[in-house]
């Protein structure tokens, strides 16, 4: 009873530690100009190909590295290294660190899209993502 | 009965002496260091490398080997510092002292496979070892074969190359 207790109490801390994590950052997206976020937006980004500018021919996506399946572990296309699910209900250190979230916004847009994301991007995706 | 009163003190000197022969390169001992590195690749001892590749290396991390590995200022810092202060050119830690050896002043690499040292050690290898068996690929991936390669232990006896198993000079 004790036990289940405190894992329900640890289920909701982490829940509510990411939406605030999450809702804090679409709000200052907001405040960069962003307007409304949509997961059908997000969904999108996530499925979108873009050309890959060292192999002619082939693309890149989330998927190259995250894997086509959000709650399956992925694998760096270079490395190899297993990267951990990037859905939050199959991993719940997801959505739960903003300068981490941030600093792989960074990276890995501008190596897959080629540039930073916008706010609209970014707050589409995890709007998008929350829910997986 | 004077010796035996040293006794301890020779168990004590014994023991640091084998744990230190243990290991070929420091091993990594800085949490922000070891966490930024490894969530893409092994976390290198800074010990494999000169301070001023370290330098290079981490004033660009914008194209970090074709991959995009940009920090905040002030994390890009400390793990410079880290892998600076703890590089090669000052580690008595016998690997490192072989690399920084097999290297000229004006040599910066930046890649650990590139260097000399680690040229001639593994110069019997073949494709089948490395480049084409898929569970290696590439010499960057010491821990693909040095089964204690994250500890900064590279002892000949730890190796396992996926595939074709232990490895006899």
């Amino acid at each position: 009873m004790f036990k289940k207790l405190s894992l329900l109490l640890i289920l909701t801390w982490s829940i509510s530690a990411q939406a605030a994590v999450v809702d804090e950052l679409l709000s200052s997206y907001k405040s960069e100009g962003a307007g409304n976020f949509s997961a059908s937006n997000g969904e999108a980004l996530w499925n979108k190909d873009f050309p890959d500018p060292k192999e002619p021919g082939k693309v890149r996506n989330c998927s190259t590295c995250h894997g086509k399946n959000l709650q399956a572990k992925g694998k760096h296309a270079s490395t190899g290294k297993v990267i951990d699910p990037i859905a939050p209900s199959a991993n719940k250190e997801r959505l739960t660190d903003a300068k981490f979230i941030e600093k792989w916004f960074k990276r890995n847009c501008k190596w897959v899209l080629g540039r930073e994301c916008t706010p609209q991007e970014k707050g589409d995706f995890l709007t998008f993502l929350r829910t997986k | 009965m004077n010796n035996y009163r040293l006794l301890p003190v020779y168990v004590v000197a014994f023991f640091s002496l084998t744990a230190h022969a243990a290991s070929d390169v420091a091993p990594v001992s800085n949490i922000l260091y070891k966490n930024d590195c490894s969530a893409c690749h092994m976390a290198y001892q800074p010990g494999l490398l000169p301070a001023r590749s370290w330098q290079k290396i981490m004033n660009n991390l914008a194209d970090h080997f074709g991959e995009n590995a940009e920090l905040d200022d002030t994390d890009r810092k400390a793990i410079m510092d880290y892998a600076m202060q703890n590089a090669a050119d000052t580690s008595s830690f016998k690997r490192s002292k072989s690399i920084m050896k097999s290297l000229s002043s004006n040599d910066t690499p930046l890649r650990i496979s590139e260097t000399k040292y680690i040229k001639r050690k593994h110069r019997e290898l073949s494709n089948k070892h490395v480049k084409d068996n898929p569970k290696v690929k590439s010499l960057s991936r010491c821990e693909a074969c040095h089964t204690k390669a994250d500890t900064g232990s590279y002892s000949e006896r730890e190796i396992n190359i996926p595939g074709f198993g232990r490895w006899d000079d």
